[in-house]
Formats: structure tokens, C-alpha cells, sequence
């Protein structure tokens, strides 16, 4: 077991440093822009450690549920992405249509969580969850 | 390089005495994109230089080439498309590599500006009808005229980014799911074949207060099913964040039609619109695979490229709400 502070945390702070620290320091051109970048690559890395573990567990429990078979996440998504493309799977198979949506939720908020599409498809998720 | 564009512009431009302020503006390895003045005793003219340097001239497999580039916007100036007048070809003697010369138009590409700023506050109302009529123009230039460009349909797109999408050999479902459906849904050859720009979208269009100035790009010209160029425009990811508005982020497609259908005796097939929606948002997802696997693979070892590669599953949300939506 690796000790304390985690990776997350040193992710974080690293960006956080960039972010309040150097970027108001760098006036705009190229350089600017691609700090912007870094922050933003540093902040995807934080993100996915935060959620990817609790993501890739529920991902496999609903791969694993559809295929009828354990394996790896990778291994599962090769299993579906063949029968989907062979027609053996389609969306009005059981599960598969809510098993889609569900995964690429979890890839958005890890990789484009300000994404126009996800905010709103957000917002149909909360208003579904109170009602 | 100034000095080679001078030498350059002295040889056809009557009177210029030499090119200030050359600078390059973007492009990759491949292409190159140049802002210059041409320096002449009634008054210096912007120009832009596009060209692919010496060892570069291989058009890779989708690209029209650089000649053919030329060609088309001179035939889409004198057909009245907005376009760029093309000033001149560039020649083995140049020692400039393959490109061409041609005005700087005024205005802006940046899609977050033209959709948000006060200056083209006027101008957003009309876009949609205008991307119409400008599209209609480009698709009834003569076939006759066209240079030697590649024909695709619909059956050959799908089958080259299924390809594209196993070569990758990463799996995602949604991917599959779409390209199922495209097999599923593909209307077939189109009953009139007609020149496709083929990149038409926020980027590669000159827009001022008065709306759109300049078409640019043709690097994926073809020729194909002209409802190709209506979808592509309308793929989610060229709207940033006006997801409402499905052409271009400020307009909606049934402006767009009516600006083409006034413009030309063609009918608009929003079905076949719609599906090219769908193939586009898959082709722009395998781009980003594609960002990221050069990125993995070199000479490009950059983090922008990198990072286009986690924007792939955007289109994968956009497939999704386009073919199973909730």
C-alpha cells in the first residue's frame, strides 16, 4: 500500500497550482493555450481517479448481466461491440439501450463533463431521479 | 520565406515590389497556412498563402490535392459562391513547394465568437438560410468544369470507417451500434450525383456582420450525394454548446432548406440529411480515435492530440441521443 498524500490529491495540486499560479503569468499565444490543455488533461486524470473505479465496477457487474458471462472490462466491451455489430444485440435487446447510455454517462463526466449534450442529458437524469 | 514569396510575386503581380509581414497561421506537417501583404505602389493587398512545402506533396488517400483546391474556388468565385479570389498557382520555378495564392478576406471563423459575440448579432438570424443558398451554389457547379476528384457514396464511407474503427482494435459498442445502423439505413446510391465540399462547418467559414464571406478548404472535396454536406454541417459537435440550433449552433435545418430550395431547382431529402448526421458525428468520433492514435504512435507527441482522443465519446453521446434517445 502506497502511503498518503494519494495521486489524486497530488493531481489536483499540481493543477490547482498551474491554474491559480503560473496561468495568470503566461499572456495569452500559444503557450497560454496549451497550459490550458495541460490543466485541462490534469483535471481529466483527477476526475478519472475519483470516479473510475466505482464506474468500471458497475460497467462490469452490467457487461457481465447482458453477456451472461464474467470477465474483463475489456474483454466484455470486445464480447458486445462484436454482437451489437453482428445484429446477435440490438437496442431492443434487454438492458442494452440503459447499459449504453449508462457507460457513456460515465465516460462524460470523466472526459467533457461541460459538454452541452451531457449537461442536458444531466438534467433529464435529475428531474427523472425527484420526480 | 519572405524573400521567396517576394521573389515570387514580382514574377505576376504587375508593380508589387515585394511581400511584408509574412507570417504563418496554422496547419500541420502536411499544410501550411501563410498571411501576407503584398507591397505595391496603389496600396498593400492581403494574401494568403496555402501550400504543402517540398517532400510534401503526396496528397494523402481523402485529400483533393492542392491543384484541385485552386480550381475549385476560382470555379466557386465565378459561379458566386462566396469564396476567396485565387491570385495564383504556385509553380516548380517558385521553389515553394504545391499551393496556391489567393486575398485575405476580413472576418472571423472562430465559432465561440460568431456565436456569441454582439458583432455578429445581426448576422446569426441569417446564417442557417445563407448556409442553404451557398451550398446550393457549390452543388450546382458543372460537373464538367470539376478537376479529377474521388467519388464516394454512402456503402464506401461506412465501409472505410468500419475499417478505420477495427484497425483500432479498441472496442465501443456505441461505435458498432451506429455503424450497424448506418448499414441499416443507407438510402442508397443518390439519383444526382454533384460536387461535395465535404468539410463545409465553423472553421472553415469567413463570416462578418453581414454573415458568410468566404467559403474555405476544400481539401475533402468529392463528388457524392449533395445532402452530404447538409448533414455534416448539422453534426452536434460543430454547434459548441447551441445544441438547439442544429445548423451550425445558430440556425435551424428548415431554414437551411428553404435557403437551398430558393437557390436551385434541387429538392432537400431530409431523411438522407438526417442520415448523414448520423455518419458524420461517427466520422468526426473516429477522427478523434485517430488524433490519439498519431499522438501514441509519433512524430506528433502532443497533448492536444491527446486530449482530442477523450472527445471521442462526446459523438458517442450524440449517436446515442440521435438513434436511442431517452
Amino acid at each position: 500500500m502506497q502511503d498518503e498524500p494519494t495521486a489524486t490529491e497530488l493531481v489536483k495540486a499540481v493543477a490547482d497550482f498551474l491554474r491559480n499560479d503560473i496561468a495568470p503569468l503566461i499572456a495569452g499565444g500559444h503557450s497560454a493555450f496549451k497550459l490550458r490543455v495541460a490543466i485541462n488533461a490534469l483535471d481529466l486524470v483527477t476526475r478519472e481517479m475519483t470516479l473510475a473505479g466505482d464506474s468500471d465496477a458497475a460497467e462490469n457487474a452490467r457487461l457481465a448481466q447482458l453477456m451472461g458471462v464474467q470477465g474483463t472490462l475489456p474483454d466484455l466491451n470486445k464480447a458486445l461491440a462484436a454482437d451489437i455489430a453482428s445484429g446477435e444485440i440490438s437496442l431492443s435487446s434487454p438492458g442494452v439501450a440503459d447499459h449504453l447510455w449508462q457507460t457513456t454517462m460515465e465516460k462524460l463526466a470523466v472526459d467533457q463533463p461541460n459538454y452541452a449534450s451531457y449537461q442536458e442529458e444531466l438534467r433529464r437524469d435529475t428531474v427523472k431521479a425527484s420526480s | 520565406m519572405q524573400q521567396a514569396l517576394s521573389h515570387c510575386v514580382r514574377t505576376w503581380c504587375d508593380g508589387a515590389t515585394g511581400v511584408i509581414d509574412a507570417k504563418r497561421l496554422s496547419g500541420g506537417a502536411s499544410q501550411e497556412t501563410w498571411s501576407f501583404d503584398i507591397a505595391h505602389p496603389d496600396g498593400e493587398r492581403g494574401a494568403i498563402l496555402r501550400r504543402a512545402p517540398q517532400g510534401y506533396g503526396a496528397a494523402p488517400g481523402r485529400a483533393a490535392g492542392l491543384n484541385a483546391e485552386a480550381d475549385l474556388m476560382r470555379l466557386a468565385f465565378d459561379a458566386g459562391v462566396p469564396s476567396p479570389r485565387v491570385l495564383y498557382v504556385l509553380r516548380e520555378a517558385d521553389d515553394l513547394g504545391t499551393g496556391f495564392i489567393m486575398d485575405r478576406v476580413a472576418g472571423e471563423t472562430i465559432p465561440r465568437k460568431i456565436l456569441r459575440d454582439q458583432e455578429f448579432a445581426a448576422a446569426r438570424p441569417l446564417l442557417a438560410r445563407q448556409v442553404g443558398r451557398v451550398l446550393a451554389g457549390i452543388h450546382d457547379l458543372p460537373m464538367a468544369a470539376l478537376p479529377a476528384l474521388r467519388s464516394m457514396t454512402a456503402a464506401k464511407e461506412i465501409a472505410e470507417m468500419t475499417r478505420d474503427y477495427r484497425a483500432m482494435n479498441w472496442p465501443r459498442p456505441v461505435f458498432d451500434l451506429a455503424l450497424r445502423w448506418l448499414g441499416d439505413h443507407d438510402p442508397g446510391p443518390s439519383a444526382e450525383v454533384t460536387l461535395v465540399h465535404g468539410d463545409f462547418r465553423h472553421g472553415n467559414l469567413i463570416i462578418g456582420a453581414d454573415g458568410i464571406r468566404a467559403v474555405l478548404d476544400w481539401e475533402l472535396a468529392h463528388l457524392g450525394d449533395p445532402m452530404e454536406d447538409l448533414g455534416w454541417i448539422c453534426v452536434n459537435s460543430w454547434r459548441f454548446g447551441g445544441i438547439d440550433k442544429p445548423v451550425g449552433g445558430f440556425g435551424t435545418r428548415e431554414d437551411m432548406f428553404a435557403g437551398y430550395e430558393a437557390a436551385t431547382t434541387r429538392r432537400v431529402d431530409p431523411d438522407r440529411v438526417m442520415f448523414w448526421e448520423v455518419m458524420g458525428t461517427l466520422r468526426w468520433g473516429l477522427m478523434c480515435c485517430g488524433m490519439m492514435q498519431r499522438f501514441r504512435q509519433g512524430p506528433d507527441h502532443s497533448m492536444e492530440r491527446a486530449m482530442i482522443g477523450r472527445r471521442s465519446s462526446e459523438t458517442e453521446i450524440d449517436l446515442l441521443r440521435l438513434l436511442a434517445p431517452r
